[in-house]
């Protein structure tokens, strides 16, 4: 069965799926959408380092994807905003990593993959350091629910009731990075961020608490993998993009759907 | 009810005869706290006992919050020590929630966060604090005083000996800041829980306090709301314009109007 690439694209994206809907309402409640860019950004650095050593690109995205996290959440606070400290880290990384990966020759026609995924390329290995990386990610959140929703909602709340804030935001940091890492085959650098918002986004139309918030963006998440992949198929367009605009035409509909309802009462 | 407030009562009888007596909650001792070599509290000591509304006032940057911190053990101190009585359950109330438009959570579950409760523990905790009827709202629907309150009633939750307040009243209005006072005060009568709030909110503040400490990066006074408005210290840290302060005080307890106030249209008028 997974000799067919059709089936480990299926099984790469609904990995993907499973791991960016939870993490996604978390960027979402915490308004840290740009700093999910930055990451993402960031880890284009390591895979062009990784291309360059001949290492493993997905340690390499993963290891700079931390670094980013970390760094920022270090530096936040001292001399510059937040957002100018991610603009100038994030897209310097990138672009050091463009010019590295300029550098080392053959690698040309990869570019496009890292930036923009490549998920019916994903091989029987990638597909197993997905599903580790998701099923790390998700036991994370599980473990973690508690204290990484108190922290969201006041940092002292959470220290009053006998977590450490800095703890969780670590945890928080780590499952980004891994998320990143993992879907950089999937949807490329560059969309990753569309993948943790849009369904997280979408489900807030419908939830009522933060549970189903986190379930229903899971739900649009799979049904945005399945139906995108599909079309992509059918109308020969680029897989990755494809999965975000199904997920985009679902964030409008859902939000039509909740005008429209707004509107009667 | 009754019993719990005769009881705080019995206590604090007890305490005036014989301070000693007074079972020491939390006791500062030479407190010092510094953020990359910048100094924010230096050499704050002092003591809450049980029962005890104590009142901390300073300007913006004196150092309220780093004091709070410490006593929740969120920042570790420079020097000295925050003693905490073994066991003391504190129920922290914070000064705002950070909670984004996109997230959904209702007052029911938001009450239910870390802490293992029966919803009939809940429903008691929101009587409690006065905002019986809303455990099914969403948290982003309710009004600044009912965020506040449902703020309490979580910190409520497990019957603490001590409450903890981080300007609980900023984003409420005199007349609600007023309110909200009045039910701390209630609060403490019925079940005779200590309590530590931090406030700039000098107008309404210091009405129910047993003692005010006026933080300016270390204590520059302290004592019975009237001592402190009467020092030159206090005047010179927020200004000459300090009459209404202790308005509401009057008002709440003596039960009459002074009608030798200089300011007759101070607006703690309307929180009658």
């Amino acid at each position: 069965m997974l000799d067919d690439f059709m089936v480990r694209a299926f099984l790469a994206g609904l990995g993907l799926a499973l791991v960016s809907a939870p993490l996604g309402c978390f960027v979402v409640w915490r308004r840290m959408a740009y700093f999910g860019d930055a990451t993402a950004h960031a880890a284009m650095l390591g895979v062009a380092l990784s291309l360059a050593i001949e290492a493993d690109v997905f340690f390499g995205a993963l290891i700079f994807a931390i670094i980013m996290a970390w760094l920022t959440t270090q530096l936040s606070g001292r001399n510059y905003a937040m957002d100018t400290l991610l603009g100038v880290f994030s897209h310097s990384f990138l672009a050091v990593g463009l010019v590295i990966v300029s550098f080392i020759s053959g690698v040309r026609i990869d570019l496009m993959a890292y930036l923009f995924g490549d998920i019916l390329a994903v091989s029987k290995s990638d597909l197993g350091v997905i599903w580790v990386g998701t099923l790390v990610v998700l036991g994370l959140i599980i473990w973690r629910w508690t204290p990484l929703f108190l922290t969201t909602l006041n940092e002292e709340l959470s220290y009053a009731s006998g977590f450490n804030p800095k703890r969780e935001q670590l945890f928080l940091t780590v499952a980004l990075g891994i998320t990143v890492a993992v879907s950089i085959k999937v949807v490329g650098v560059l969309l990753i961020t569309a993948m943790l918002i849009i369904p997280a986004a979408s489900a807030r139309n419908i939830a009522r608490d933060p549970e189903m918030m986190v379930l229903v963006a899971g739900v649009v998440s799979c049904i945005s993998v399945i139906l995108g992949l599909r079309s992509s198929y059918v109308f020969d367009t680029p897989p990755g993009p494809t999965i975000v605009c199904v997920a985009l035409a679902i964030f409008i509909v859902l939000n039509l759907i909740n005008t429209l309802r707004r509107l009667k009462l | 009810m009754k019993r719990l407030s005769s009881k705080h009562e019995a206590f604090a009888t007890l305490a005036q005869v014989w301070p000693s007596f007074a079972m020491k909650l939390i006791t500062i001792d030479s407190l010092t706290v510094a953020y990359s070599g910048v100094v924010a509290l230096k050499n704050v000591s002092f003591t809450i006992d049980a029962g005890e509304i104590v009142t901390i006032v300073g300007p913006n940057g004196s150092g309220k919050t780093s004091l709070l911190k410490a006593v929740i053990g969120a920042v570790i101190p420079q020097e000295g020590n925050v003693d905490v009585k073994s066991g003391l359950k504190i129920g922290y109330v914070p000064q705002r929630l950070n909670l984004d438009p996109t997230l959904p959570i209702s007052v029911g579950r938001f009450m239910k966060l870390s802490e293992n409760v029966s919803k009939k523990e809940c429903q008691r905790a929101l009587e409690q604090a006065d905002v019986a009827e809303i455990m099914t709202k969403q948290m982003s629907e309710l009004s600044g005083g009912q965020l506040q309150r449902v703020l309490l009633a979580k910190a409520l939750l497990g019957s603490p000996e001590m409450l903890l307040l981080d300007e609980a009243t900023q984003g409420l209005d005199q007349p609600g800041a007023a309110e909200f006072y009045k039910q701390i005060e209630k609060l403490r009568e019925e079940t005779g829980c200590a309590i530590l709030m931090i406030s700039h909110d000098l107008h309404v503040v210091m009405s129910a306090s047993d003692r005010v400490i006026c933080l300016n990066g270390h204590i520059c006074c302290s004592g019975t709301p009237q001592a402190v408005a009467a020092t030159p210290e206090y005047k010179e840290l927020f200004g000459a314009d300090t009459d209404g302060a202790l308005a509401l005080y009057r008002h709440n307890h003596d039960h009459k109007h002074d009608h030798n106030d200089k300011n007759p249209t101070n607006s703690n008028e309307a929180t009658h």
